[in-house]
């Protein structure tokens, strides 16, 4: 399913935080009762969710260095894909991603419910 | 409209160029490739192996018709270009196809010289060079007795080695007194013809091959003074001419090889060519290491980023036959005025032998013992002064990773022995993604398995088996290597650009020196951030997004996520309030375990990233600062006792210690950097084994440096002796600010001194006093900016997203 069908079946978004609060090719965590979410923020102010956890060992993403639309994991250098959640270069794997949008300066996730479906 | 690219040869070096094109961009040309052989691209060094039946034919081929075909290529094999048309700028093949072409690639190779005697043009007389080569030697081999090889070099040994094997007759014809004239002097030449003889080779050497004998079929080998010796298969092996003949036709300028320019373009512009083929500044290859270095820059100018240019290789040998072990680099026969080092044992087999000038490596020869042909060609190539190490030189580097491996050890190891302790990767995987995946480098290893990727102590293993598995193809180091996937310059060319330039911003870096992505990547970005950091400290903001995640957590993530925290205790020293402060901090935070450091403090583990910035709070009210840990940082200086107490104590090394911390705490390095202080040459503290160590004796203070522990424990070489305090501090600094100036970026000081060479540092800091001040005041004025403590920072809200989760239900 492509983001948009995602974001579109979502109806619902929660509000997060505002863009300014993410710093430019850095992150912030979102902590829900199951899951970490990564929210990312590029030089060129998109942003992408992820989940917290590379598809290699697990290893904490939002704590990696973003280049371009991309993070590398801190624990062995795999590449992640932060539109797809895929493992780039050599390395297979996937992670999970969320729809996100941003209107107004504030960054929006859709509701968990579309993304238990 | 995409151009269309024509390459005309499916070798090794073409191939090469399209996969170093691929790297700038799937999409540049319309590509065709047109080969003569009916196969895909396949690596022809492992045909001696073939013939050895220790490969097989599906083992070595490199790209799979797939691959062609996943990157739109679109393949022409068993049908060989007749015709280059620069008018109508198209190719023509033999069944009569044609190819337009807007540019050119020219990757025809060479053919084998087979001796113009009487008799060369009977049946089973050939040549070594493909495929069908190999497959013609096979079936003869079934069918008949005895070979001749003409030639002892390289590749006729190498053929002689597997005819032997499949069971023939084999005498090595030769027409000088020494094997592999080429690479190797008289002893080694000797020894190698001695092993190569207990496997059951013969040999006749200073022997003129005169005529080929024999009906349709050769039958024997007739030499210049009469005698004769016997020969259903006559392998020709006397050396390779470029295959130019098509090139010549089409009027490109040819000498030797086809004549090409530093950007391998020939005297036609739109006209490429690379590898054996080519004549570049007067010299032809026979090797892939530098056919691959040509494939990167025609690959370069083909994307049209036009940074690169070829300039010429050094090249070095091995010889493939299994069992015997011979490197060969440079010029190995001194001249007048050079000196020869030689170690022999006969009893073990093994030769070495240096030549030297100046203090520099000319040229090397091994056998028996090549474990360390790698470091001595690296230093070659580089230059490197060996004055400091002259000594020791030829018991070689001591590098292969955990002890005691050799290259012949690991080729012994089963395939389930880990090589790599760091990401557990055994030996089985290595060998066969670099089979399966063709990989020639040890980048390619690290990204495809991961070995050698983190802490590099394996390295030398898998070199050891790349150079067994793809043979000498691999690229060692390439002689300029680029400094990441960004860019072509490396870590030398930018550190001078951001000096020369005055680049002050990493967009700046990035613009000027032409990065292919618009924000780095996690290899460059943390570099460059230090870099700018080192040369600008009044003007750079650092980057806290350019930092690994320690650095800019200030602290260690742990395997749980959680962080450790050290507290900086100046010079190991501490009193009970200090101790009651931590204390303090453990139980309010519930810290599950603490423990003292080998660095002399205490390491609270398991604290929750949420609290980072509460315990840092309470440290910092106790007077504590960061211990940086977690950095590319000074970390600790490590004291023993010292005059006030022991009784073996010369100097006040405790007091010194604290007065050194003092002196360099909060500066960002290269690597980690650790000092100690010992108060007499019992060297409790273990200085000798420090990036900078002190060793107190009656008369002063011995200064050390460039040591480490860790993997490969590496002693401190003596810089000098001075006679006060003050003179300690002033070498301390201007020590670590040369290192800090000029070392890459992830380059400890251990290797940085072997780089660069002890002698080097000695004129800076010793001998010219001018530049140590300098040093000195440069490093104290980097300090005004460094000494602000982080954790304090932090406690008072600085970077406050970075520890507070943000938090929804569901
Ligand atoms: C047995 C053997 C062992 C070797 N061992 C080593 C080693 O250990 N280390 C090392 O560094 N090097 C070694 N080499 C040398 C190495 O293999 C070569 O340097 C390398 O393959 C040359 O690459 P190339 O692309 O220039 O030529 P090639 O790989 O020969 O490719 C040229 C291709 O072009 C094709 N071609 C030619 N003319 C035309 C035409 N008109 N139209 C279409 N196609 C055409 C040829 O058929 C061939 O397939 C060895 C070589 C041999 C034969
Ligand atoms: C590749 C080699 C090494 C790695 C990867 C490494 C890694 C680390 C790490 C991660 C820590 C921090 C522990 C923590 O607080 O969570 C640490 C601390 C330490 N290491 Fe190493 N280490 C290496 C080599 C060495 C060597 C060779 C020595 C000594 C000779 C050494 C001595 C110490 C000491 C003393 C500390 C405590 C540091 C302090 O008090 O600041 N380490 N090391
Ligand atoms: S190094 Fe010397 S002065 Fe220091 S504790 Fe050991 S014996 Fe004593
Ligand atoms: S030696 Fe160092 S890296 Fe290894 S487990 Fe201990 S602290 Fe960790
Ligand atoms: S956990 Fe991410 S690379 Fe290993």
């Amino acid at each position: 399913m492509t983001m948009n069908a995602l974001a579109q079946e979502a109806g619902n978004w929660i509000e997060i935080v505002a863009l300014e609060d993410i710093p430019q090719l850095g992150s912030r965590v979102i902590k829900t009762d199951t899951v970490d979410i990564a929210l990312f923020r590029t030089a060129l102010d998109e942003v992408f969710a992820i989940k917290d956890a590379c598809p290699h060992k697990q290893g904490p993403l939002s704590q990696g260095i973003v280049h371009g639309t991309s993070v590398t994991c801190p624990l062995h250098n795999w590449k992640i894909d932060l539109a797809s959640g895929e493992a780039l270069g050599p390395d297979e794997g996937c992670t999970n991603v969320y729809p996100v949008k941003v209107e107004n300066g504030m960054v929006y996730l859709g509701s968990l419910e579309a993304r238990a479906a | 409209m995409r151009e269309n690219l024509v390459l005309v040869g499916n070798g090794m070096a073409g191939v090469r160029t399209l996969e170093e094109l691929f790297k700038h961009g799937d999409d540049l040309y319309n590509i065709t490739v047109i080969g003569s052989e009916p196969h895909p691209n396949y690596n022809r060094m492992m045909l001696s192996p073939v013939l050895a039946s220790e490969k097989t034919v599906s083992d070595i081929i490199l790209n799979s018709r797939e691959w062609y075909e996943e990157h739109g290529i679109e393949l022409i094999t068993g049908d060989g270009v007749t015709e280059i048309s620069r008018v109508n700028k198209s190719v023509i093949t033999a069944s009569g196809r044609k190819f337009p072409y807007d540019r050119l690639l020219l990757a025809t190779g060479s053919n084998p010289f087979i001796i113009p005697v009487p008799g060369a043009d009977k049946e089973g007389v050939i040549g070594f060079r493909d495929i069908h080569d190999v497959e013609t030697m096979l079936a003869a081999t079934r069918q008949y007795k005895n070979a001749v090889v003409i030639g002892g070099g390289l590749l006729g040994l190498e053929a002689a080695n597997g005819l032997m094997k499949q069971g023939m007759n084999v005498t090595v014809v030769h027409l000088l007194d020494t094997l592999m004239e080429r690479q190797l002097d008289k002893p080694a030449a000797a020894m190698l013809k001695t092993s190569l003889e207990q496997k059951g080779l013969k040999f006749l050497m200073e022997a003129q091959t005169a005529e080929l004998i024999g009906e349709q079929r050769v039958t024997g080998v007739k030499f210049a003074d009469g005698s004769e010796v016997d020969a259903d298969l006559v392998v020709m092996a006397v050396g390779i001419r470029p295959n130019i003949e098509l090139l010549q036709q089409a009027g490109i300028y040819c000498e030797r090889g086809v004549v090409v320019n530093d950007t391998m373009q020939t005297y036609d512009p739109s006209i490429y060519a690379v590898g054996e083929c080519v004549q570049h500044r007067k010299q032809c290859y026979g090797l892939v290491a530098p056919l691959f270095e040509q494939a990167r820059v025609a690959a370069n100018h083909l994307a049209q980023v036009g940074s690169t240019r070829y300039e010429g290789s050094v090249t070095s040998t091995k010889l493939k036959v299994t069992g015997i072990d011979l490197f060969s680099a440079g010029n190995f026969n001194e001249e007048e005025g050079d000196e020869a080092m030689v170690l022999q044992d006969p009893a073990s087999g093994t030769y070495k032998k240096l030549v030297i000038r100046d203090n520099k490596i000319k040229g090397a020869v091994l056998f028996g013992d090549t474990m360390d042909g790698t470091w001595y060609f690296q230093l070659m190539r580089e230059g490197t002064n060996i004055a400091d190490f002259r000594r020791t030189i030829m018991f070689g580097q001591h590098d292969l990773g955990d002890a005691g491996h050799g290259d012949a050890q690991v080729l012994a190891l089963p395939d389930s022995a880990e090589i790599c302790g760091c990401n557990g990767v055994c030996k089985g995987e290595i060998v066969n993604a670099i089979s399966k995946q063709g990989l020639f480098t040890l980048e390619d290893v690290r990204a495809h398995t991961k070995a050698s990727s983190s802490c590099g102590s394996c390295t030398g293993l898998v070199e050891a088996l790349l150079a067994s598995t793809v043979g000498e193809g691999y690229d060692e180091a390439p002689s300029k290597k680029p400094m990441c996937g960004c860019t072509e310059h490396s870590h030398d060319d930018v550190i001078r650009a951001i000096k020369q330039q005055k680049l002050k911003t990493m967009p700046d870096v990035r613009e000027f020196m032409e990065w292919k992505t618009p924000d780095g990547c996690a290899a460059c970005r943390p570099a460059l951030n230090y870099y700018l950091l080192a040369n600008w400290p009044e003007e750079y903001q650092d980057d806290a997004q350019s930092r690994f995640i320690n650095e800019r957590a200030h602290g260690n993530i742990q395997k749980d996520g959680t962080y450790s925290v050290v507290p900086r205790m100046f010079g190991g020293l501490c009193t009970a309030n200090d101790l009651r402060a931590i204390a303090d901090v453990s139980d309010k935070y519930k810290v599950p375990e603490m423990k003292v450091t080998g660095g002399q403090r205490i390491d609270l583990f398991g604290v929750q990233k949420e609290d980072l910035p509460a315990v840092w709070k309470d440290l910092s009210d106790a007077g504590f600062v960061s211990g940086h840990a977690y950095g590319k940082a000074m970390r600790t200086v490590k004291t023993c006792a010292g005059k006030t107490w022991c009784r073996f104590g010369t100097q006040n090394s405790t007091g010194l210690g604290v007065k050194l911390e003092e002196l360099t705490w909060g500066s960002w390095m290269p690597h980690k950097f650790k000092l100690a202080v010992s108060g007499c040459p019992r060297n409790c503290a273990e200085a000798t084994i420090k990036d900078f160590g002190v060793v107190c004796v009656d008369s002063g203070y011995e200064l050390h440096v460039g040591g480490n522990g860790g993997i490969k424990v590496r002693v401190t070489d003596l810089l000098c002796k001075v006679e006060t305090e003050q003179q300690v501090l002033e070498y301390c600094g201007a020590f670590i600010q040369k290192y800090r100036e000029e070392a890459h970026y992830l380059e400890r000081t251990a290797p940085w001194v072997e780089r660069v060479g002890l002698s080097t540092i000695k004129e800076c800091i010793l001998d010219d006093e001018e530049a140590r001040k300098a040093l000195y005041d440069r490093f104290k004025l980097s300090q005004k900016y460094a000494q602000i403590d982080p954790w304090k920072a932090r406690a008072e809200g600085e970077a406050a997203h970075e520890f507070t989760p943000l938090k929804i239900a569901g």
